[in-house]
């Protein structure tokens, strides 16, 4: 049988705040156009993982490979460096600025020290089509969209960066039925394009529409992690409430 | 670009300043002939450039959600140290000659002005971000100390008489253009240019509007903060030694309240206190704004005390268009 291709293995990954214990020896991983579902409790140490794996927080022990090298994730930046993007939920974008400032925040591309203000506009307007998203306006601050729009924009700058792993951190929580729909397609788009995603949501249903694996977590210890068309939603809550198998 | 409500108060709140600056002339050619004479527009742009070139560094502060009070006591303190500097000490303090011998030339005073406001800027900007301090505590901390530590430079007197080269700084003209207007005007485009087309000026907007996304996005958001302080600082250096050098004199009580007035240029200006939004158009317009308000209300011969409540009404009329189209833009 063919060895599984992990993009991302985390080993027994601790970390604690002043004392409290967040994550207690976690190991997760993640293949090649799979999804893996991450629920849990608030608290139970869901974003602090992924958090870890972005570059905003730092473990304690515990290891990371990324495409079977061990690696040292020490800020944002090395993160990306390294294919891995994150959306969140709502710190994703500055809502001041328009979509093409957004898509290539902390990326901008100049000529002389100038920004290429068109260049941007294009380039993001050509990912977004080709994602079929449709903006409302190029121009207008972020605010101005909706909040599926605003999600699409994070996602597109997350492919545009050429994401290995991406990890979406409750992607549909602030979105209508219609626009949930939407990012669900976007990441099934995805998942053909080779990138792996980590899914962070309290909607079961959602976990189970997108996700292949889902990873359950309580009090910061990981409860198990099943292949999703092999349990039920009933199996999976009461492993979240008891946090037993 | 009205389409719907929601945009004809967010350009409503955009426009109000340049509206208001057009009312204000129209109102001050009509009531007073003079008003629109070249002297009499120089003079005003002359007025403005001093707080005018601090205001360029505040829009910086403000837009990522800052602010910086002490710029009022840190002018007292660079335009002393530029002064001592120029005299070679406290000794010769008051050789009011018209052809005053100076132990340094003007170009040693300028840069130990500026030395001191960018060493002073940095040291703000450092206590904001490293220490967690809020940006309004270090500043008021600031507005006192380096107050005193001007009492102390110039031992509480003011230090005067400067040669005919120091002085055409502040007093020289170019044909009918005052130097520190075309001082002013130069920051202004290289202002204008770094804000809106560089790298840099576009973090410090995404740090305004979003601090945590643009850290996130892997922007050293410390590093920008920080050097807002020391642009500000560079200005407050530049502009204390333009005003030393057209009074001919520096003394440690110089800029008593002109955090004030700057602020207020900036907030009229457009810049939103709340961060992410402004421009040094708007910061222009703001401080052409108080400038034409305070020349025309003198040539009215309106009292000084009442100028000063006017401005204040007029402060808060701004804040109020701000909120408003603030929370237009929030869907």
């Amino acid at each position: 049988m063919e060895q599984p291709q992990y993009i991302v293995q985390m080993n027994n990954i601790y970390k604690s705040f002043n004392g409290v214990k967040a994550l207690k020896d976690v190991s997760i991983n993640l293949q090649k156009n799979e999804v893996v579902g991450i629920v849990g409790h608030n608290g139970a140490g869901k974003s602090t993982l992924i958090k870890i794996l972005s570059g905003a927080l730092h473990k304690d022990t515990g290891s990371i490979l990324i495409e079977n090298k061990l690696v040292e994730i020490s800020d944002p930046k090395d993160a990306r460096n390294m294919g891995i993007e994150t959306i969140y939920q709502d710190l994703a974008l500055a809502g001041n600025l328009d979509v093409a400032s957004n898509f290539f925040l902390g990326n901008e591309k100049t000529k002389f020290f100038f920004l290429r203000n068109k260049f941007m506009k294009k380039e993001s307007k050509r990912v977004l089509q080709e994602l079929k998203i449709k903006i409302k306006s190029y121009s207008v601050p972020v605010d101005f969209l909706s909040g599926g729009q605003r999600q699409a924009v994070a996602i597109g700058r997350a492919i545009y960066n050429k994401a290995k792993v991406l990890i979406m951190d409750e992607p549909t929580a602030a979105l209508g039925i219609e626009e949930t729909r939407m990012v669900g397609d976007l990441i099934n788009q995805l998942k053909k394009q080779d990138v792996g995603i980590f899914l962070i949501s309290h909607d079961i249903h959602d976990v189970f529409d997108f996700c292949d694996r889902i990873a359950i977590m309580k009090n910061g210890e990981l409860v198990d992690i099943c292949v999703s068309d092999e349990v039920t939603k009933d199996e999976v809550v009461s492993m979240i409430i008891k946090g037993t198998k | 670009m009205f389409k719907d409500r929601k945009n004809f108060f967010y350009y409503l709140g955009v426009l109000t300043p340049i509206i208001f600056l057009i009312l204000l002339i129209l109102i001050f050619s009509s009531l007073h002939p003079r008003f629109l004479h070249p002297l009499n527009i120089f003079n005003v742009m002359r007025q403005i450039s001093i707080t005018g070139l601090i205001a360029l560094g505040m829009t910086f502060v403000i837009i990522v959600r800052g602010i910086d009070l002490s710029v009022g006591s840190l002018i007292a303190l660079c335009g002393l140290v530029g002064a001592v500097i120029a005299k070679g000490g406290l000794v010769e303090r008051f050789s009011v000659g018209l052809d005053t011998e100076l132990a340094n030339p003007w170009y040693w005073a300028l840069a130990g002005s500026v030395l001191i406001g960018l060493l002073a800027g940095t040291l703000n900007g450092v206590c904001i971000t490293k220490l967690k301090v809020p940006a309004f505590v270090v500043t008021l901390g600031g507005l006192s100390a380096y107050r005193g530590t001007a009492l102390i430079v110039s031992d509480g007197g003011p230090i005067s008489g400067f040669n005919e080269a120091y002085r055409w700084i502040g007093q020289g003209k170019i044909g009918m253009v005052p130097i520190p207007v075309i001082i002013f005007l130069v920051f202004i485009v290289l202002c204008h240019i770094v804000l809106k087309y560089t790298v840099y000026g576009r973090h410090i907007y995404s740090v305004g509007g979003n601090p945590e996304a643009a850290r996130l996005s892997g922007i050293n958001i410390n590093l920008i903060i920080t050097s807002t302080y020391i642009i500000t600082g560079f200005f407050v250096g530049l502009s204390a030694f333009i005003l030393s050098a057209r009074l001919n004199s520096s003394e440690a009580v110089a800029g008593m309240g002109y955090e004030l007035n700057v602020i207020a240029i900036v907030v009229v200006g457009g810049t939103s206190l709340f961060g992410g939004m402004g421009s040094i158009l708007g910061t222009i317009i703001g401080a052409m704004l108080f400038g034409v308000l305070q020349n025309g209300l003198v040539l009215l011969n309106v009292s000084s005390y009442i100028q000063q409540i006017i401005i204040g009404i007029i402060l808060i009329l701004a804040v109020t268009f701000d909120k408003f189209s603030k929370s237009a833009r929030q869907v």
